[in-house]
């Protein structure tokens, strides 16, 4: 019997199928002096290989934390971190840093919201790829150099063999969101993290971005999880959709459902407040009223009461008790945590909130 | 580049001239508005007991009764072609650049110059070395470890080291260990390094040290803010998301963004210390371009003092020139001209 | 592991500085370790008789200048201590004896095989030289070597900083430089002759019975034509004494090591001990009092005592106290009362001035007994044939308002005045000086404003010019003076005769303007003997003193430090410091 390497994480025995990136109650919190900042209150989410995640929410709902949780870059910072992340059989929170990092770039890689100061203003663009590309692949400079050039070209970078020797800042901010795609596939991650990638963009860059991103999705079989706050960019790319909010997932469901049959007030809201061409102008936006919660101090039971119009429809338990996710048609395939009963919220959806859009 | 460093070259005879023209003015002029006379000033440079007429002849023959500007055009002259003076006996000639002789000892003061350059020189880059190396290091490792024993510790003698006066430390530095301990040989003591160069380092080791000190205190605290303020970039946390091990992170993508406002201000001081580093100088009673400046303006004596302000200038002028053009070669992103 | 690194680095470094250090070996040449053969050091065990006295040869000699020499070139040359110094390199007609104390203030033949022979009314001077006497090259020294060193010593264009004695008192008659001398052998100077190869006499324009004095300026020290390089000779000064140079960076340091062709049986005077000298200059002044306590140095060449830091030091110490000496010097600080601003033009008012100074605390300025004697006249003490008197006695010393007040009334001040007072801005004791008369002479009512003026402007453009100083309202001015040599022409001359006042500035006698005194100082300059002359010169300090010209502050006296391993070291006052001639180092 081998020995078990002191740098392995703990490998499901069990025998359980667990898909490929399974996150279990998800805590991340950071200790300040004002108190203790619950980010991340409780995720679980899973994702399979070849589909695509989008998570949604506002600033501050944990998005990005729960993201960079999954990647270990919480590594060195305050953040207690607990729960289990599972990434194709290796738990990734109780396992040793240099493991997690040694997955970084190869197994699972990141591309960030604003490119220019993603990437290293002094080093040029193929010296950043071939950087990650010979952390994990003992090949020659030249090798390593030809295939940056490749990839530059399979992002559609025109004339990739002179672009790789520019600088970040001698490429426009489509191109250099391109490169940045780049350089995070230089390995074939099999998860892509993009966490707001078009955020910076201009509107028609945007559109090659994601098409970029579902190309290479569908030719490497990668897992994505795409981070947004633009619900457009859900409605293109997202096979599943995860609404956040204050730390926790709100909704889970299908792109489709949470278009169609949205059950979350939150999601409604969302919905709600989004510009629509296809009708007719109003005098004024709806947005969801009220502010974020503080995550410090979060709001007793259901975190979205303050700002839920239909808390009072709950008999108080909105504020005491959080709402679990589950399940709102037994199929596990859409998720809800909200107290009230789901005949309800259809009703509400279909009846008040729907004619409205 | 090219004609940027031509362009450069060519403004810095321009500011070299314009130092030396208010110098000049400034050591003519301001007696003058005083209500000092061509003789008063003589008289500086006569004996004690000299008569009228005496300080008046000295006074022709240092050419203060000429008019100011012919003066300075003698001087640029003497830069130009040279110059002849009298020993007495004998003329000699004086070739360009001449920067004059002195008024107390009418020897030539270039020769003076360069000699003691070796000195400045051994001592600024000596201690420069110093500073860079243990002043960036303390930084680094204060800034990956901030708010422990070893940050409060390193910022603590940080802040002394900027605080105590050269002087105080220099002084400090010969008593315990040249004069007690005698681990290390006396002020005044300076070994060429072409003579014996472990002797020469030895003689400069507590010049070095002292000197260092007071640089790599503030190294140590603009690296350590530097790499704070860096190491929260972006680009740090791209270069972790992609494996690399956390030694690459801060060495290759944290420092040698932080390293380069310091090269800024590393090329600034040391083109000042190349000119003198005259507290450290004084108080080891080294021979240097520092030293010459204090004697200068203690006697007012033109010549020497015009020489020094020369050296200094062109090499803070040089430094800076040096600084922007590594600037843009380190980053990429900054265009010259 | 980045830190490992470094501490590892940082201790790989201080392992080298150490093995350097350990390699290197001990500090070179020093002598340091026990005390002399015999001599137990006690507090002025230099002062008057030689303390550690020593036949020993060997060694070399280490001064340290906190400055430069004004030059080297014996033409050139006014700092007492070079006066002192240069006797190692160079023969004058006659010098300072080597000897202590007030031995040492006696003129003594060195070139010259005796005093000079006077005739003519002290108008002529003849000296004789002793034969057999060799420049460091071999060649013999002759009189037209002297003749042609004072010839040169004349032109004040090409050696302005040295003393002007020869220009003002030999009989010129035009000549100006031998550098524009058209004769032959460039001795076109009818005022010196030299008939023989051993013979110099010298024709002076009036009379003057203390030529002796102009004899022992270095500017006799004999300058070979042939290698007179003007203003390049200070480079290397051919040497006459027993010692030359063997290196000399101007500015850095000078080497001294044993002239071969020094003869000693041509020389009585010198028994040169230590086989080499090192000088070095410009050297922090606080640096090389810790050197010399630490005795990693052997004199402070300036002679003036050390520093305030280290004078604190060695007097607290009685072990350090034992090694220094109290010298006593021919220096006065002393407050010139300006008779051309209104109303000290009236004598009465100057005498209520010198009634109210409370020179006690004038002292005090001057860092108190230690600093310097009070004075109550101007001619220190040391000073062969001087006396002290006092023409205005006051309880303790400390002023007398009464008499004050009625010198005020006298002058038709009764409720006192107001005036300047000025000071030489980087002295702080003579900040205190003046603050300390402020308030002293404020108790008589009289009331002094403050003025500070830069040193090195001082007498040639403030205080020492006439028309500025009465413009300016300087009623007092605070001053210090060294005598050029111990005698009353070299102390007095200067600072009480009203014919040497230039209206142009650069003065150095400041208040002084009574033609009586300066009758007197005449007479003083040409009577028959020595001791008349003394007492002419006791007189002109009397009259100064009685026209209340100058207030007299401290004799000051400066703290020398002598470290173990010096012999034969005493104070002369010839120089009123160590005497270098004579000392010697012991391993």
């Amino acid at each position: 019997m081998t020995e078990v390497q002191p740098e392995t994480a703990r490998t499901s025995q069990t025998g359980i199928v667990r898909p490929f990136l399974d996150v279990r109650d998800l805590k991340i919190q950071f200790p300040t002096d004002d108190g203790l900042v619950k980010s991340v209150d409780g995720l679980s989410f899973s994702l399979e290989r070849g589909k695509t995640l989008g998570i949604v929410g506002e600033s501050g709902s944990g998005k990005s934390v729960s993201s960079l949780g999954i990647m270990g870059l919480h590594q060195g910072t305050s953040a207690q971190i607990s729960g289990e992340i599972w990434l194709d059989g290796d738990e990734l929170v109780s396992a040793t840093p240099d493991f997690v990092r040694r997955l970084r770039g190869r197994k699972m890689a990141m591309i960030f919201q604003d490119p220019l100061s993603s990437m290293h203003p002094y080093y040029k663009v193929g010296a950043q790829i071939v950087e990650a590309y010979r952390l994990y692949n003992d090949v020659s400079k030249k090798v390593a150099r030809q295939h940056a050039i490749d990839l530059l070209g399979r992002v559609g970078i025109p004339e990739p063999a002179s672009r790789v020797d520019a600088y970040p800042h001698q490429f426009s901010g489509g191109m250099r969101q391109r490169a940045m795609i780049a350089m995070a596939l230089a390995c074939d991650p099999e998860l892509l993290i993009a966490d707001e990638p078009t955020t910076a963009l201009d509107v028609t860059v945007q559109a090659e971005i994601l098409d970029l991103i579902r190309d290479l999705q569908r030719e490497f079989g990668s897992a994505v999880i795409m981070i947004t706050h633009d619900l457009g960019v859900i409605a293109e790319l997202a096979d599943d959709v995860l609404v956040m909010y204050a730390g926790k997932a709100v909704e889970h469901a299908s792109c489709r459902d949470v278009f169609r049959n949205p059950e979350h007030p939150y999601t409604w809201g969302l919905l709600s407040s989004m510009p629509r061409l296809d009708r007719d102008r109003q005098d004024r936006l709806v947005p969801v009223t009220g502010t974020p919660p503080s995550l410090i101090a979060l709001p007793p039971g259901c975190s979205f009461n303050p700002r839920c119009p239909y808390a009072a429809l709950t008999d108080g338990k909105s504020l005491t008790e959080v709402p679990p996710l589950l399940p709102t048609d037994g199929t596990a395939k859409h998720s809800v945590a909200c107290h009230l009963p789901p005949a309800r919220r259809r009703a509400i959806w279909s009846e008040e909130v729907a004619p409205k859009l | 580049m090219f004609s940027y460093i031509v362009r450069r070259l060519i403004a810095a005879v321009g500011l070299l001239l314009a130092v030396s023209l208010v110098t000049f003015l400034i050591f003519f002029l301001v007696p003058r508005l005083g209500g000092a006379t061509a003789d008063d000033l003589a008289s500086r440079y006569a004996g004690k007991t000299a008569n009228a007429a005496q300080t008046h002849a000295l006074a022709k023959q240092l050419g203060f009764t000429d008019p100011v500007y012919v003066q300075y055009g003698r001087f640029v002259k003497g830069i130009v072609v040279g110059a002849d003076y009298s020993t007495g006996p004998t003329t000699v000639h004086c070739s360009a650049p001449c920067l004059g002789y002195s008024y107390l000892t009418q020897n030539p003061v270039l020769p003076d110059l360069l000699n003691r350059m070796p000195v400045t020189f051994s001592l600024a880059i000596g201690a420069a070395v110093i500073w860079v190396l243990f002043g960036v290091a303390t930084g680094v490792l204060s800034a990956l470890r901030r708010g422990s024993v070893f940050d409060r510790a390193a910022m603590g003698v940080a802040l002394a080291g900027v605080s105590l006066p050269i002087f105080f430390t220099g002084l400090l530095s010969l008593t315990l260990f040249s004069y007690k301990l005698h681990w290390f040989p006396a002020g005044s003591t300076y070994t060429p390094i072409t003579q014996n160069p472990l002797q020469w380092a030895y003689d400069l080791i507590l010049p070095w040290i002292t000197l260092a000190f007071l640089y790599a205190a503030g190294y140590a605290r603009l690296t350590r803010a530097g790499m704070l303020e860096t190491m929260g970039e972006d680009y740090v946390r791209t270069a972790r998301a992609k494996g690399l091990p956390e030694r690459t992170v801060i060495v290759k993508h944290a420092l040698r963004s932080t390293l380069t406002p310091i090269l800024t201000i590393f090329g600034l001081d040391i083109g000042a210390l190349l000119g003198g580093a005259v507290l450290t100088e004084s108080a080891f009673s080294l021979q240097g371009l520092g030293a010459y400046a204090i004697q200068a303006i203690g006697s007012n004596d033109l010549p020497k003092l015009l020489g020094v302000t020369l050296v200094v200038a062109f090499f803070v002028i040089m430094a800076n020139l040096v600084v922007d053009i590594l600037y843009a070669v380190v980053d990429p992103r900054v265009r010259l001209g | 592991m980045k830190r490992r690194r470094t501490v590892g680095a940082v201790a790989a470094a201080v392992a080298l500085v150490l093995g350097l250090a350990a390699c290197s070996g001990s500090s070179s040449g020093s002598t340091s370790g026990s005390s002399g053969s015999g001599s137990k050091p006690v507090f002025n065990a230099a002062v008057g008789k030689v303390y550690n006295p020593s036949t020993k040869t060997g060694g070399t000699l280490r001064f340290a200048n906190s400055g430069d020499w004004d030059s080297l070139d014996p033409a050139d040359t006014y700092y007492g201590y070079s006066w002192n110094f240069i006797r190692l390199y160079g023969r004058s007609l006659v010098m300072f004896a080597s000897a202590p104390g007030a031995a040492g203030a006696k003129l003594v033949p060195d070139l010259a095989t005796s005093l000079g022979k006077s005739s003519d009314g002290a108008k002529t001077w003849t000296y004789t030289l002793r034969k057999g006497v060799k420049f460091e090259d071999g060649t013999v020294v002759t009189s037209k070597d002297v003749k042609y060193a004072v010839e040169r010593s004349l032109d004040k264009s090409v050696f302005t900083q040295g003393p002007t004695y020869f220009n003002d008192f030999l009989d010129l008659q035009g000549y100006t430089s031998p550098y524009k001398d058209k004769t032959k052998d460039k001795l076109g100077l009818k005022a010196i002759e030299t008939p023989d190869d051993q013979t110099i006499i010298f024709h002076l324009k009036k009379p003057f019975s203390g030529f002796d004095y102009f004899a022992q300026l270095p500017a006799t020290i004999p300058v070979p034509e042939a290698k007179d390089t003007g203003t390049k000779y200070k480079d290397h000064v051919i040497s006459t004494g027993p010692y030359m140079f063997q290196q000399n960076n101007l500015g850095k340091n000078f080497t001294l090591v044993r002239n071969p062709n020094w003869d000693q049986a041509t020389d009585p005077n010198r028994h040169p001990l230590p086989d080499k000298i090192t000088v070095q200059l410009n050297v922090n002044a606080d640096d090389i009092d810790n050197r010399l306590l630490a005795g990693d140095l052997d004199v402070s060449i300036e002679g003036t005592g050390v520093g305030p830091a280290a004078q604190g030091r060695v007097l607290a110490d009685p072990a350090l106290k034992a090694q220094s000496d109290s010298a006593v010097t021919t220096r006065l600080w002393f407050t010139s009362i300006n008779g051309q601003v209104a109303p000290l033009d009236n004598i009465h008012c100057r005498k209520a001035v010198e009634y109210a100074a409370d020179k006690v605390s004038y002292q005090q300025a001057y860092g108190g007994p230690i600093g310097g004697d009070i004075a109550s006249n101007l001619q220190p003490p040391v000073i062969p044939g001087a006396k002290s008197f006092n023409l205005y006695p006051t309880p303790g010393n400390k002023g007398d308002i009464t008499k004050a007040k009625a010198e005020l009334a006298q002058c038709g001040q009764p409720n006192g005045f107001s005036t300047s007072i000025s000071y030489r801005a980087e002295r702080p004791k003579e900040k205190a000086a003046a603050e300390s008369l402020q308030q002293s002479l404020a108790k008589a009512g009289i009331k002094l404003t403050i003025k500070s003026y830069p040193l090195a402007d001082y007498t040639k453009l403030y205080a020492g010019k006439p028309d500025y100083a009465k413009a300016n309202n300087l009623g007092l001015i605070v001053y210090g003076w060294g005598a050029d040599w111990p005698d009353g022409f070299g102390f007095l001359s200067q600072i009480t005769d009203s014919r040497v006042i230039r209206a142009q500035g650069g003065n150095t006698n400041l208040t002084v303007r009574d033609p009586a005194v300066d009758a007197l100082i005449d007479k003083a300059m040409t009577g028959p003997d020595l001791a008349s002359r003394q007492a002419d010169w006791v007189d002109v300090d009397k009259k100064v003193m009685d026209d209340a010209y100058d207030l007299p502050g401290v004799w000051a006296k400066g703290l020398l430090f002598r470290p173990k391993n010096l012999t034969n070291v005493f104070v002369t006052d010839g120089f009123s410091m160590y005497d270098y001639l004579a000392l010697g180092v012991q391993k």
